[in-house]
């Protein structure tokens, strides 16, 4: 008898050909709730075809963990996916910025993340930065840790709390592909700027800078000087007045991040 | 004469980084400085000497996060 191949919750089985689309759900998930057949809900039955995707879902259900893996990595695109997944990137320091990009590159499955903070998580914190009310007092790197986890479990995530100096960056971020700075102080900005530019020569370095305030869009931008990329708008700096707001910072943050992509992926998969 | 981020900038004789900064009142703790394609960290800038002809970036880093 004629076979064919299914994706069914990520898992490709080999069916015979005129299997039913309720006759596979009775058989992996009898008490599947929500039938997902080809990216649709589907309330009736059907003959399924070579190359079909179904995924039975019980509500409020979890998946076990090799399930959740499969149906994750199943988001991603394949190539992405494998390459990302053997990448290393340090985030120096977790406030607005730092946190927002080590929430977008754990959801996007890069497999490991440095992060490095002396700081807690104060109320002045929320307006931009990734955490939440029943985390205050506790320590950025611990707190962010958490939230990385709920996001994706399969990310390692190494967490360091302390406050970054010339002599401790180049061991604290020794394995990092890539270095992103998300300090606050202009100061600390240069610091790991001459730090990584002199101690770590070539390792690629993303900064944010200049991303106060509102407005003004396409303003920020991503310019390359070698191996340093700087994301901002270059002038909009923090001051009494002009805050520090959730959604420019997090423009900034994700220039950050999505160069982090194209570093690690090269131009060729965008 | 030198180019400071492409704009032509006066010359002189054991001219320093610092003296350059200081000609230019740039804001030295928030600056980095690359001179011919090469990083000058604040602390060389009192030795490094700029060199008629010499290209010089300086990138002003702003505060916030």
């Amino acid at each position: 008898m004629a076979e064919m191949t299914v994706r069914v919750n990520e898992r490709l089985v080999t069916l015979n050909a005129g299997t039913r689309l309720r006759e596979i759900a009775a058989r992996v998930k009898p008490d599947a709730d929500l039938v997902i057949y080809n990216g649709h809900p589907v309330d009736d039955d059907r003959l399924l075809a070579d190359g079909d995707t179904v995924v039975l879902i019980r509500r409020g259900e979890q998946p076990d963990p090799e399930e959740l893996e499969a149906a994750m990595v199943a988001r991603h695109t394949p190539g992405v996916h494998a390459r990302l997944r053997r990448a290393c990137v340090g985030i120096a320091g977790c406030g607005g910025l730092g946190s927002t990009v080590a929430l977008s590159l754990a959801r996007v499955g890069v497999g490991r993340l440095i992060l490095a903070d002396f700081d807690v998580v104060e109320p002045s914190n929320l307006n931009r930065q990734q955490y939440f009310v029943d985390q205050i007092g506790q320590y950025k790197v611990e707190a962010l840790c958490a939230t990385l986890a709920r996001a994706n479990p399969f990310v390692q995530v190494e967490s360091h709390r302390l406050t970054l100096t010339p002599e401790n960056i180049p061991a604290v971020f020794a394995p990092a592909d890539v270095i992103v700075e998300a300090f606050d102080r202009a100061e600390m900005k240069v610091m790991i700027i001459e730090t990584v530019m002199s101690q770590m020569p070539g390792r690629p370095l993303v900064v944010g800078s200049g991303m106060a305030g509102y407005g003004r869009n396409n303003a920020i931008q991503t310019v390359q000087e070698g191996n340093l990329y700087i994301c901002g708008d270059g002038v909009s700096e923090a001051r009494p007045g002009r805050g520090l707001m959730a959604p420019r910072v997090g423009i900034a943050a994700n220039h950050q991040a999505n160069q982090v992509l194209e570093i690690l992926l090269g131009e060729d998969l965008r | 004469m030198i180019k400071v981020n492409g704009h032509d900038a006066e010359w002189r004789e054991g001219m320093t980084v610092r003296d350059l900064m200081r000609d230019h009142a740039f804001k030295s703790p928030r600056i980095i400085v690359k001179v011919n394609g090469t990083w000058v960290r604040q602390s060389d800038w009192d030795t490094h000497h700029v060199q008629d002809g010499d290209d010089v970036r300086v990138l002003h880093m702003i505060a916030g996060g």
